[in-house]
């Protein structure tokens, strides 16, 4: 099979691209693929955070002393609110193409059902995890 | 990389609002058709029609010929069997895609019926898109039975157990719905497959009178013809025929990893 050629097209004008995403109605399926890229990155982000602050441990006092202020602030907690909820989303939507991979629950109903509890599964972890952080504290 | 936004010369404009009928049998139902004249060059435009209900079939299709009949005879679109086995007459109806000819007017969302091209494709005039490419990706995969024992003296035999594994392959009408509802195939249409000519792929993978399995999967072990696919689901969610071509292509993604332990 080589590659796809396609032969060079003669006209007056250069023809449009018709819209996409500008038009396409979101689906439940669509929109966790996009949120599993999206928290992909984010836990980029988060794990540089992570790094900052076992980096601030090894050095010493006054610097973990800068990082547990900027990780308690309002900001920072909301920061890390944002990334548990990234963490719980991908790691679902990892599951969720783990059960895939077996060619299971590809029909309508199971594949809109999992799309949604990924979300609603990653929202419910989150606020657990903080309401147990806070009870424990 | 992916581009999000529509080139320059793709931006759609406000278009023309045609006069409602004179005289209606019925209610009128608003139509907001994508337009682009290949003869002007302009950029595209979204064009509104009003259609006679009492006057005009049930489906999307039906009204889009009334338009063609009665309004505005420009109006270009594809279309043949107008019972959903062509696939001609693919086209972006309500924001999925589907075929006008078995979509009911009624099934649409309150409001215009809002009507485009298929996605992310190049356009040749108004909805009518084009789909070289896709019929080139098509042919790529060989579709067609491949054996090398010596051909048999009648046709070649399949139990019925075999059989019933192309059910839900077989169907496939190429109308391209599923590859242009793809957001993989919009942006790496060039290098994937996409969804429709994944699934023909895998009618012949699984065909037990074919005897090419290896090569064809040989062909599709690559990071985009095949692997491309992230399992978005748009395809299943549209298909007009009711398959399922992201199952197709885990079922694939299985034989690769089967075949290697």
């Amino acid at each position: 099979m080589a590659d796809v050629k396609v032969p060079a097209q003669r006209h007056a004008f250069a023809r449009p691209l018709s819209p996409h995403l500008q038009i396409y109605r979101w689906s439940w399926t669509m929109a966790m693929s996009i949120f599993h890229r999206v928290t992909g990155v984010a836990l980029y982000l988060g794990t540089a955070l992570v790094v900052w602050w076992l980096v601030a441990l090894a050095t010493g006092p006054s610097a973990y002393e800068t990082a547990r202020w900027a990780m308690t602030s309002l900001v920072g907690r909301l920061i890390l609110f944002g990334y548990t909820w990234a963490v719980f989303h991908h790691m679902l939507g990892g599951l969720r193409h783990f059960v895939w991979d077996f060619g299971a629950a590809f029909e309508r109903g199971p594949r809109m059902a999992l799309a949604k509890a990924t979300l609603a599964g990653s929202l419910a972890l989150t606020v657990i995890t903080w309401v147990v952080g806070y009870a424990v504290r | 990389m992916a581009q999000f936004s529509l080139p320059q010369n793709s931006k759609i404009t406000t278009g023309r609002t045609w006069d409602k009928p004179a005289t209606a049998h019925g209610e009128l139902a608003e139509f907001k058709v994508y337009r682009w004249d290949p003869d002007t060059g302009a950029n595209p435009r979204v064009d509104t029609y009003y259609v006679d209900r009492g006057d005009c079939g049930p489906m999307v299709l039906d009204a889009l010929i009334w338009i063609k009949n009665k309004v505005d005879p420009t109006l270009t679109f594809r279309r043949s069997c107008r019972e959903g086995i062509c696939g001609s007459c693919a086209m972006n109806i309500d924001g999925g895609n589907t075929l006008a000819c078995t979509k009911g007017i009624d099934e649409c969302g309150s409001g215009a019926v809002k009507i485009y091209p298929l996605p992310h494709m190049p356009v040749i005039k108004d909805l009518v898109p084009d789909l070289t490419r896709f019929y080139a990706q098509h042919a790529s995969i060989q579709p067609w039975l491949k054996t090398e024992t010596a051909q048999p003296e009648k046709e070649w035999r399949q139990s019925r157990e075999d059989r019933e594994k192309l059910d839900g392959l077989y169907e496939c009408i190429l109308c391209a719905c599923c590859s242009t509802a793809c957001p993989s195939y919009w942006w790496n249409g060039d290098k994937f497959l996409g969804p429709a000519v994944l699934l023909q792929a895998y009618r012949w993978l699984i065909d037990s009178r074919d005897e090419s399995t290896g090569e064809r999967l040989d062909e599709l072990e690559d990071p985009f013809r095949l692997y491309r696919c992230h399992t978005i689901m748009n395809c299943a969610n549209t298909c007009p025929k009711g398959l399922n071509p992201a199952k197709a292509i885990a079922e694939i993604k299985k034989m690769m990893v089967e075949r290697r332990v």
